[in-house]
């Protein structure tokens, strides 16, 4: 995924705590540019030769990041991304679960005035193998350089989706997690335009999830791309939760179930797969009877 | 978080929404007292977490305070059973004793977040009452909708629209908006994932009363609403949850199948059982252990499924990223030498530190079940339910 992180890409890491740290090495080690670490009270201080700033104002000041991977604790995560955006970095990746959703509703009206495109929360992050180029959490050893785009809501089941893709010789131009939480920064609709505009992509999986319509949303523009979807919905066996009220079905009505949502894609042109397991071969009898390998 | 509905009255009620006058009795005796100071006819609600408590025989009238206390001998003690609780039910401590209104007609009101608007709406309709889903699904002009800006707040010329849409016109205009604003203010202050009047009844005496109320506070917000988060009830939840959530495990749930699933990420959770079903097992349960990288919390999460009898077999399924295999590794070995998993177990690791976390399983010596890809490990753990 070249549009949102490539090899010129300069990532500071907001929370640059335990993990924030274990994840900059990793990232440094495949390759990419991870210039800056951001704790406040800690500014001028070296972390494993990783500088430290107060503020990502100076992160971007000093050291031209670009992109910035957030880690900071849910409380404070809405603060942090403001403070990204604010700074004009043009692309933010919130790897943090747990953050309340009237949080997320503020930082989304702030970020529709901003030129800030956000990733997540509570998402797996960024990453686009040809380039090296790591803004996230997953495991780079899964990931072959190659012309697939993944997308999914779940973290874990990107990592799934890529290592079938993987054992079977076929790589990744890229995978995006946009997050499992009910208010998102990008959603799946947005995410496939990116791998539409993406000239690394040839076809895109398409991870959803039971529940919201966001699937529906995704699947109506599946109808106006040139690239094949393959896509697969969790959760078709899931049993429905004891949930309280009415308001959330008034909302979503029968979309939120996996029925809808596999109807709806399928309509739309998608390939849709009944099993888990089957998501990786089926993308590469789709790649064949495209031409696309 | 659910609240109980005296719980949301009393929440509801300091924002300035009129509920009806009443108090929550724990004995039959508090019933009666409650009953006498309202004087006149009562009605005795279990308090549950549950809709549909009229139908289970959750719900009496009573004439006077003698009848108020047999409704709530009746009621208290009750295993509650309603189409959502499961034939189980859900055990009643207390019951709200609330004056009886003679009410003309009944409306719908709530506030919820509506997810791919990306922030929260606020949904009224004149056809109140238990089947408001019909209603929506059938006659959707019948629902009206209004969503809550992050910059402007909840506008006045809102109010004014959800209540003139559903017929609270002339005299019940003011109290109408002042009643949709206070429902708002309370469902943003304490950071709502639901905020449900139904029915908000006009009475024959021409005002608004919230007759039901629902809340629940979302658990993300809970570091900012300790006094809130204390009216937590655990006894409305399944003990087995309860562990798992002080063990740092938020999504427990209990199914009906024989395979206990452990499983990181609540998407590859939902694959693993959408997997179990299509080799055709069941699941016994849902857990996303999700980035809980301690040896505790995995070996918490085994013992709540080792010690589930419908257990036949478990399945662990890992794709580490942030969670780390060597860890789960570890928590595998500890929960299995502490006698805490006794079932055969199918183990699939993948991901961060994979090497190690293979190495920590072969050296343990304990005979497990090695997979490789979640197919072939829901395939044996189907297999090992025999």
């Amino acid at each position: 995924m070249a549009v949102l992180l490539n090899r010129e890409s300069r990532v500071v890491i907001q929370g640059f705590g335990a993990a924030g740290q274990r994840e900059a090495h990793t990232s440094r080690a495949y390759g990419t540019q991870v210039v800056a670490g951001v704790t406040p009270g800690r500014g001028g201080q070296e972390i494993d030769g990783f500088p430290i700033r107060n503020t990502v104002r100076q992160a971007v000041d000093e050291f031209g990041a670009n992109v910035s991977l957030i880690f900071v604790p849910a409380p404070f995560a809405a603060d942090a991304i403001v403070e990204a955006a604010d700074a004009g970095v043009p692309v933010a990746i919130c790897i943090t679960e747990g953050i309340p959703p009237l949080d997320m509703v503020k930082v989304k009206a702030y970020l529709r005035a901003s030129g800030t495109i956000l990733i997540g929360p509570n998402c797996p992050g960024v990453i686009s193998p040809s380039e090296r180029a790591r803004a996230g959490i997953m495991p780079p050893d899964v990931y072959l350089e190659g012309s697939v785009g993944v997308i999914s809501r779940s973290g874990t089941l990107v990592y799934e989706t890529v290592d079938q893709l993987t054992r079977l010789g076929v790589g990744q131009s890229g995978s995006v997690g946009v997050g499992g939480d009910p208010i998102i920064g990008t959603s799946q609709r947005e995410a496939l335009a990116l791998f539409e505009a993406d000239d690394e992509t040839a076809a895109v999986v398409l991870i959803g999830e039971i529940g919201g319509t966001a699937e529906q949303e995704a699947a109506d523009y599946i109808r106006q791309m040139s690239k094949p979807v393959v896509a697969f919905i969790a959760g078709a066996t899931a049993p429905t939760g004891r949930r309280m009220g009415h308001a959330g079905a008034i909302i979503a009505g029968k979309a939120g179930t996996a029925q809808a949502k596999q109807t709806a894609l399928m309509n739309a042109g998608a390939t849709v797969v009944q099993s888990p397991s089957l998501i990786g071969e089926t993308m590469q009898r789709v790649l064949k009877e495209r031409g696309l390998t | 978080m659910k609240l109980h509905e005296y719980q949301a009255k009393e929440l509801l009620a300091r924002y300035g929404v009129p509920v009806p006058k009443g108090r929550v009795a724990r004995t039959p005796a508090e019933a009666e007292a409650i009953a006498k100071e309202l004087g006149g006819g009562v009605v005795v609600k279990a308090q549950a977490h549950t809709g549909g408590r009229g139908k289970g025989g959750g719900v009496k009238l009573a004439k006077n305070p003698a009848e108020a206390k047999a409704a709530a001998a009746q009621i208290i003690g009750m295993q509650l059973v309603t189409a959502q609780t499961g034939p189980q039910g859900l055990r009643v401590a207390s019951v709200l004793v609330e004056e009886q209104v003679a009410i003309d007609r009944e409306l719908y009101l709530s506030v919820t977040i509506d997810n791919s608007a990306g922030m929260p709406v606020v949904i009224a309709s004149a056809a109140g009452g238990m089947d408001i889903e019909q209603v929506a699904e059938e006659t959707p002009e019948q629902i009206f909708r209004q969503h809550v800006h992050p910059s402007t707040g909840f506008m006045p010329y809102q109010a004014r629209a959800l209540a003139f849409a559903t017929g609270l016109t002339g005299d019940l205009m003011r109290p109408a908006t002042d009643l949709i604003a206070a429902l708002v203010r309370a469902f943003q202050e304490s950071d709502g994932s639901l905020a449900e009047i139904n029915p908000l009844a006009v009475t024959k005496d021409g005002k608004l009363l919230a007759a039901d109320a629902k809340f629940s506070v979302d658990d993300n917000a809970d570091f900012r609403h300790e006094p809130l988060m204390a009216l937590r009830d655990t006894t409305q939840e399944d003990p087995r949850e309860v562990e798992a959530r002080a063990a740092g495990i938020e999504n427990y749930v209990k199914l009906d199948g024989n395979i206990g699933c452990l499983v990181n990420g609540a998407g590859l959770a939902m694959a693993t059982m959408d997997a179990i079903k299509f080799e055709g097992g069941q699941p016994a349960n849902f857990l996303d252990i999700g980035t809980a990288n301690s040896v505790d919390a995995v070996v918490t999460a085994l013992k709540i499924i080792g010690a589930d009898p419908d257990v036949k077999a478990v399945l662990v399924n890992i794709f580490g990223g942030l969670a780390r295999t060597d860890i789960i590794a570890d928590g595998v070995v500890a929960a299995i030498r502490e006698g805490y998993v006794k079932q055969p177990t199918v183990v699939r690791l993948a991901g961060t530190n994979v090497g190690e976390g293979l190495r920590i399983l072969d050296e343990s010596g304990i005979d497990l079940v090695r997979a490789d890809g979640f197919a072939e490990a829901a395939r044996k753990a189907v297999q090992a339910t025999g």
